[in-house]
């Protein structure tokens, strides 16, 4: 154990230079925009350009590029990561507001994808070839290009507007004051089921892969030889190693669970992180974007290194060097 | 041979009609089409879909059948245009990477790990609202964000092929280093290339669509097929085929520009004739 320690500090350390360049490549950005932060206050009439001045000065931007980068960096480390251009809240309790949102969305999706995607991914690997794997070989296919703003919109209009099963939007029925249950997993359901979708393929697709290549080893046929069941073998050893890599994949998954929870989220009205990212974007509210792209780029960082320490982890032949 | 092995896969070959039959009608579209795809007719707002128009017609009364001829010009052009920059870039960046190695090849890696860690959506979304719809801003962006699968493969031949000994008897020979990376080195990348880039216009076509879509992309009347999805979001409670339609010509051109790339990757690539399933990242 003492091992994957100073293996997981050795990969922290290495990512600090990573996280800089995320931070600087992030502030370099917002810094490029053309105009300047101040552009939306230049076309205001009743902002003299003394004013802009003024405001230039109070926030800083008078500075040289390096000077203005530290200090800013240097709040973030403290916990003061400005507030925003447009609520003048301050943006890391915006995020801290958002997020929980966004994670049980996410949340929801990661486990619905792998309750249906293990067990088909078994089944077509087992029965490589049959109609039943390339029923679903072409199924994980058609998933895959679907685009999920326009399955978003083809399930609003089957179940929502046609159909009135499911609500069209929101996170709970508008005017609920108190937890409901029932009211948020109703609201779940059209949401989960668009991300669900491309997940579920891209897993099955992954699973299916790797359980033919583990099927192929020699050590299954030595349990087959010991007179294991065909179910324990499948099960207790194809399974087990071949879920290794769905791991990492999993792991790699998060960037892009963010990105579909963007589109998602805006169709269904899903009050996340998305959200918050695209109506801080159309309204140029710089400190909630910066805040944000780290707070993203971190969280991928961070998940690259929990699947490299966790493959390391589950696969002995891995050595923690 | 490697055309013969795509030849049998059959859904890779009827893809290229699907795709070539979507580029044509693009193509001609105003030959096709009786219809002004721009031109608004208040008198047919809202009209199902029937014989004169197949498709319906949208809340400006503009024949959606004719619209979607149209943006699938824009669709596919932009597709191409952003792979190529891309392969450009991802090429490019490869090579010295790998052939030079040493802090080149550090520092353009990171670079890579960096350009990895930004969820692509949000600088899309950054990069298009900082810099404006226009047709040229949005190929721009999308080829500056779409170049590092490519840079890595590249890289990767380059470092498995570099120290092989008819490089090293090319180099003996006085080869200057451009002639033995075009020459020697990068016909090796080939085939990973062709995949990547086959698979990038799907995933250029859906980028641009989704950036349409929440209103960043190429900007109205110019109808797109993400565009006129947007609009579908508010006409759908009255006019569901607003919706319907375009939506399906884009996952037409993904799914069968995807199945093209899995029927190349299966020709080009022979040895792992299991592995098709595996990658796609």
């Amino acid at each position: 154990m003492h091992r994957v320690t100073s293996y997981v500090l050795r990969r922290l350390v290495g990512a600090v230079p990573l996280l800089l360049g995320i931070s600087v490549i992030s502030f370099a950005i917002l810094k490029a925009v053309p105009g300047g932060p101040l552009a939306a206050y230049e076309a205001n009439p009743n902002i003299t350009p003394e004013d802009i001045v003024r405001l230039e000065r109070a926030f800083g931007l008078d500075q040289p590029f390096h000077v203005q980068y530290l200090t800013w960096f240097g709040r973030l480390l403290g916990g003061d990561w400005g507030h925003s251009y447009a609520s003048s809240q301050p943006v890391l309790a915006m995020i801290g507001e958002r997020l929980p949102n966004t994670l049980t969305l996410m949340g929801t999706v990661y486990v619905v994808t792998l309750l249906i995607a293990i067990p088909i991914g078994v089944a077509t690997a087992t029965r490589q070839y049959s109609r039943f794997d390339h029923l679903v070989t072409g199924g994980t296919f058609l998933a895959y290009s679907m685009p999920p703003f326009w399955l978003g919109l083809l399930l609003i209009i089957l179940f929502g507007l046609q159909l009135r099963w499911l609500p069209l939007g929101g996170m709970t029925v508008p005017g609920a004051t108190s937890f409901d249950l029932v009211d948020r997993l109703r609201h779940l359901v059209l949401p989960v089921t668009t991300l669900a979708l491309f997940g579920t393929a891209h897993y099955v697709r992954y699973l299916r892969a790797s359980m033919l290549e583990t099927i192929g080893q020699d050590y299954l046929r030595t349990a087959r030889a010991k007179g294991l069941g065909e179910r324990i073998v499948i099960l207790r050893h194809a399974l087990r190693n071949a879920s290794i890599p769905l791991v990492t994949v999993a792991a790699l998954d998060l960037p892009e669970l963010f990105v579909g929870a963007l589109v998602t989220e805006q169709i269904f009205g899903w009050p996340g992180m998305g959200r918050l990212f695209w109506d801080a974007a159309t309204r140029a509210d710089y400190p909630v974007l910066m805040g944000i792209l780290v707070v993203s780029a971190t969280l991928v960082v961070l998940a690259n290194l929990a699947a490299d320490v966790l493959y390391a982890y589950l696969d002995p032949r891995i050595r923690f060097a | 041979m490697a055309f013969d092995r795509f030849r049998q896969h059959r859904v890779a070959v009827a893809s290229v009609w699907v795709l070539a039959f979507l580029a044509v009608t693009a193509a001609a579209a105003p030959l096709l089409s009786p219809y002004d795809p721009e031109r608004t007719n208040l008198l047919l707002i809202f009209e199902a879909p029937s014989w004169s128009h197949p498709m319906g017609t949208d809340s400006l009364g503009r024949d959606l059948a004719t619209r979607i001829l149209f943006g699938g010009r824009v669709s596919l052009a932009l597709g191409i245009l952003v792979v190529s920059l891309a392969l450009t870039i991802g090429v490019s960046v490869g090579a010295v990477a790998g052939y030079y190695g040493r802090a080149a090849d550090a520092v353009l890696m990171r670079i890579v790990d960096m350009m990895y860690s930004f969820p692509r959506l949000f600088l899309l979304i950054l990069f298009a609202v900082l810099f404006g719809g226009k047709l040229i801003t949005v190929v721009v962006v999308l080829g500056i964000l779409s170049w590092m699968t490519t840079a890595r493969l590249v890289r990767a031949t380059f470092l498995s092929v570099k120290h092989r000994e008819y490089v090293e008897a090319a180099r003996a020979l006085g080869a200057r280093d451009r002639e033995i990376v075009i020459r020697h080195i990068l016909p090796n990348s080939v085939a990973p290339i062709i995949v990547a880039g086959t698979l990038g216009v799907a995933g250029a076509i859906l980028a641009e669509s989704t950036l349409s879509f929440l209103g960043l992309g190429v900007q109205p009347p110019t109808p797109t097929w993400g565009n006129m999805l947007k609009d579908a979001q508010s006409d759908m409670s009255v006019a569901p085929w607003t919706a319907v339609f375009p939506g399906f010509a884009i996952f037409l051109a993904i799914v069968s520009i995807n199945f093209i790339g899995d029927g190349l990757r299966d020709a080009l690539d022979p040895r792992h004739p299991t592995k098709r399933s595996v990658d796609h990242g």
